[in-house]
């Protein structure tokens, strides 16, 4: 196609999956114990996005990637220092909240309000990337109240697999139940992908990269704007987390259906 | 085989984001620019543009995977003049210090006729809770005034200022192999690997190790870090000096108890138990969280010490058990110590490298500070690089000495230093002379100490039946042997057993199995595509080992017995990196006087806890 495509990817950071997560009632409503302590990581599911994203970039030429990040500005600054070693991008940083209880309405106007202010952006090239769901902030709905606020009206969910031809129009592959695949024609940009997994590995850490996105990235947190997302307007009964039950074992070589059997026993005991 | 590489040109390489590298970090970008921003320390690679200052960092991210500490604090506030310590997470002054001598309440540690009479000793002061509260603390041992501090939260706290500057760069999750060497000129280093099997080799994705050029390499990658150890490989530890003394020390972060009376500030340190060389600590930050644990030193001539199922021997001591029962686990740590401090020193400055930090041998084994002096010789050498580039001149072995040593010599990092230099040699010879010599070498200024017997640590563990001679049979030693080689279970559960020392009984939140230490504290992880970074360098000698002492030590209990016998087997996926495995082997490397058959080199992953 000609020109390429602008690729907004929509991610930001939760809390490391390894750390223990409690629920705390905080000033703004139910929080997590620790929050700004806690490691945190770039979102498993918008991560799959960024790096398609970037992936469809170097196969286009003319395309660009950013990345729209709402954060504490601190948090995603350290942040930053993990991602920007893979891919090629250019940060738009907004400093408010990333906490899960936050209200995905909020989440996603003040996502597309910073989209739409982004200089240069082609909104007729526009393909608006994000995870089809969020490890922490949301049940699968921000991307696509996004996608409304931005008058796109092709969404996507559950993406696996994007295949763009030379005349721009794309085929794609979403998950849908059963292990099966939904394929989809779409005649071009613009479009909402909200990825599953993707096909793609996490990139390695190279330097050179890290070193070009930081020409932009360090620039874009100076100048982040303060968000006011998560401060009331919703209030929540209870939260709670899943009991955990641990019993941890090291074992060999045992074969996958005993180790499923003892799954399934332990559930149902 | 040539292989094609990737080189990137930058003036400052750093390697590690400890203490040390922040600090010197923390100067350079303090004077890189004016209030104007006109540039006043000006690159070489980008003309026009400030130094550009990199470092790399093995862990995840930065303050992954250190400690809990006691400073004095006086580097930190010469930085930060009128410091707060609430602005560092997890930071509180310090505002009492004990030290409790504990007595041994189930008569299993190992308590020779010194020890058993120091145990009557202190019993005339009076003993509550099988533990004696000294009533005199040694000025040498004090931190008055000083601070607590988490090193992980502090190493954030600090990092985010850096990063915000825009002055200098940490990447972290990049693990840096060895210094480039050409003509015995370091010009920099390279990056490990990436995209290869365990074995190294190259597989899916492969890219090769980047090297990154630069005029001057600075190493702050700790006591056991790979850059540290090829340049003493390479040019070899000044003469007299050595690096035989070790500990690992290993801790939780505890939640403590609602009714817990221990106060922020609260500093705790102990001997005597769980063996009597056995130090430990408890110091309580803000908000009812405290760090605790013990060291385990090389002189702890024990073929079957682990310091896991010490640690939590020593938690449950009922002088300490009192503050932590009800309390819950929130992280967990271990990292090897350089204990031998000055006597370790390598070489510290040559043709564009310097070394910093713990590395560099600026622990102070009297007083038991690291962080502080860690972080003066990184401003020292920011220091003398500030005075190098403002006169243009180059970053050579005599300009490094002319101004990085030189203000080290005269500080008072090295004062103190050269009063605790022999302080620790006692140890050696057992806890009695040790701590008769840590006492006389404090009390005179380092004009008096107690001599030592140095010994390669491989060369101090005893074989097994020298150890358990008229405790345990010959017969039944063997058959415990043959027994944990035919089902891969590691030595030391069922010979500390034999001896009588007390299963754990886990209740989930802070008595619990060493695996879920990991998991619920530790969080360990590591990346795919990344070498194995423990190497057991002579298969044979592994297989002749009889304690396999590597198993047991391990932090992680990544390193496991092979079932059936034969050499132990290293699971990545559960190394925290703490290089424990590398002093803790019986047998040293053929040709190489240095180094035991354990290889330690540069990985990726660890630790994902900043609470450490």
């Amino acid at each position: 196609m000609s020109g390429g495509f602008h690729i907004v990817v929509c991610g930001s950071l939760v809390p490391d999956p390894l750390q223990t997560l409690e629920p705390i009632e905080g000033p703004n409503g139910p929080a997590l114990k620790n929050e700004m302590m806690l490691p945190a990581v770039l979102d498993p599911w918008a991560g799959h996005a960024l790096f398609e994203a970037a992936h469809l970039a170097k196969n286009v030429p003319g395309s660009k990637v950013w990345l729209v990040s709402l954060g504490p500005k601190a948090k995603l600054q350290q942040l930053m220092m993990s991602i920007a070693q893979k891919v090629s991008f250019e940060l738009v940083a907004i400093d408010g909240s990333a906490g899960g209880f936050t209200d995905p309405f909020d989440v996603a106007a003040t996502l597309a309000e910073a989209i739409s202010k982004i200089e240069g952006l082609d909104r007729s090239r526009l393909l608006l990337f994000g995870g089809c769901a969020s490890a922490s902030r949301d049940s699968g709905v921000t991307m696509q109240m996004i996608a409304e606020r931005l008058d796109i009206v092709d969404q996507f969910l559950a993406v696996d697999k994007l295949t763009v031809s030379d005349d721009g129009s794309m085929e794609i592959l979403e998950r849908i139940e059963a292990g099966r695949y939904q394929v989809s024609g779409c005649d071009g940009a613009p479009a909402m992908l909200g990825w599953a997994t993707g096909s793609l590995p996490e990139p390695p850490n190279n330097p050179q990269v890290g070193m070009m996105n930081m020409r932009t990235v360090m620039p874009a947190l100076q100048k982040a704007q303060a968000a006011q997302v998560g401060v009331g307007g919703l209030s929540y009964a209870a939260v709670e987390l899943p009991k955990q039950r641990r019993e941890t074992r090291v074992v060999k070589d045992t074969p996958a259906a005993e180790i499923a059997q003892e799954i399934v026993d332990w559930l149902k005991a | 085989m040539n292989i094609d590489r990737q080189t990137m040109e930058v003036d400052i390489a750093c390697v590690g984001f400890g203490p040390a590298t922040a600090g010197f970090m923390y100067t350079l970008s303090q004077a890189m620019t004016a209030e104007d921003g006109s540039v006043l320390l000006e690159s070489k690679v980008m003309p026009g543009m400030p130094l550009q200052v990199v470092c790399y960092e093995r862990a995840d991210d930065i303050g992954f995977g250190v400690s809990g500490v006691v400073t004095r604090g006086k580097a930190l506030r010469e930085s930060f003049p009128g410091l707060d310590p609430a602005q560092i997470p997890m930071a509180a002054p310090v505002n009492e210090e004990q030290v409790l001598y504990l007595k041994d309440p189930l008569g299993k540690s190992r308590r020779n006729s010194g020890v058993r009479m120091l145990d009557r000793l202190f019993g005339l002061l009076g003993t509550s809770d099988h533990a004696v509260k000294l009533p005199y603390i040694p000025p040498f041992l004090c931190k008055k005034n000083g601070l607590v501090l988490s090193i992980g939260q502090f190493s954030q706290w600090i990092g985010n200022q850096l990063m915000g500057s825009g002055l200098v760069q940490v990447w972290p999750g990049m693990p840096v192999s060895e210094p480039l060497l050409e003509e015995g000129r370091v010009v920099g280093i390279r990056l490990v690997d990436q995209g290869v099997e365990l074995d190294g080799t190259a597989g899916p994705g492969y890219m090769p190790g980047m090297d990154i050029r630069a005029d001057l390499t600075v190493v702050g990658d700790g006591p056991v870090g790979p850059v540290g150890q090829k340049l003493d490989e390479h040019f070899g530890l000044p003469d007299g000096n050595h690096q035989d003394e070790w500990a690992g020390g290993m801790k939780f972060v505890v939640e403590l108890p609602e009714d817990c009376t221990l106060q922020p500030g609260f500093v705790l340190h102990t001997l005597g138990y769980p063996e009597p060389e056995i130090f430990g600590f408890l110091y309580v930050f803000p908000d009812r969280v405290a760090a605790l644990g013990i060291f385990v030193p090389s002189w702890l001539d024990s073929p079957v010490r682990s310091t896991y199922r010490l640690l939590q021997h020593w938690m449950q001591h009922p002088a300490i058990w009192k503050y932590l029962k009800g309390g819950t686990l929130r992280s967990w740590g271990a990292k090897s110590l350089q204990e031998s401090g000055q006597r370790g020193e390598p070489v510290l400055a040559g043709d564009g490298f310097a070394r910093i930090g713990e590395g560099s041998g600026s622990t102070n084994v009297l007083t038991g500070s690291g962080l502080d002096e860690a972080w003066a010789t990184g401003v020292q050498l920011a220091e003398g690089v500030i005075d190098l580039v403002k006169a243009g001149e180059p970053f050579t072995r005599a300009n490094l000495e002319r101004t990085y040593l030189a203000r080290r010599r005269s500080s008072w990092v090295e004062a103190d230093a050269k009063i605790a230099k022999r302080s620790r040699d006692g140890f050696t010879r057992g806890m009695i002379p040790g701590l008769f010599g840590m006492g006389l070498s404090g009390m005179s200024g380092g004009r008096f100490n107690v001599g030592g017997v140095f010994r390669r640590p491989w060369e101090r563990i005893p074989a097994l039946k020298d150890y358990f001679r008229d405790q345990i049979p010959e017969q039944e030693i063997d058959s415990i042997v043959e027994d944990c080689r035919q089902h891969g279970k590691p030595l030391f559960e069922p010979l500390m057993d034999k001896l009588g020392w007390p299963p754990i009984e886990y209740d989930g939140q802070l008595l619990i199995s060493h695996q879920d230490a990991l998991l619920i504290g530790g969080k360990v992880q590591a990346a795919h595509g990344f070498a194995d970074h423990v190497r057991f360098v002579d298969p044979d000698a592994c297989n002749k080992c009889e304690s396999q002492i590597c198993v047991a030590m391990c932090s992680g209990q990544a390193i496991t017995v092979s079932e059936g016998g034969g050499m132990p087997e290293f699971d990545r996926e559960k190394c925290i990196h703490c290089g424990i495995c590398m002093w803790n082997c019986t047998t040293g490397r053929a040709g190489d006087s240095l180094r035991s058959n354990v290889s330690f080199d540069a990985g990726s992953g660890g630790l994902h806890s900043a609470e450490n």
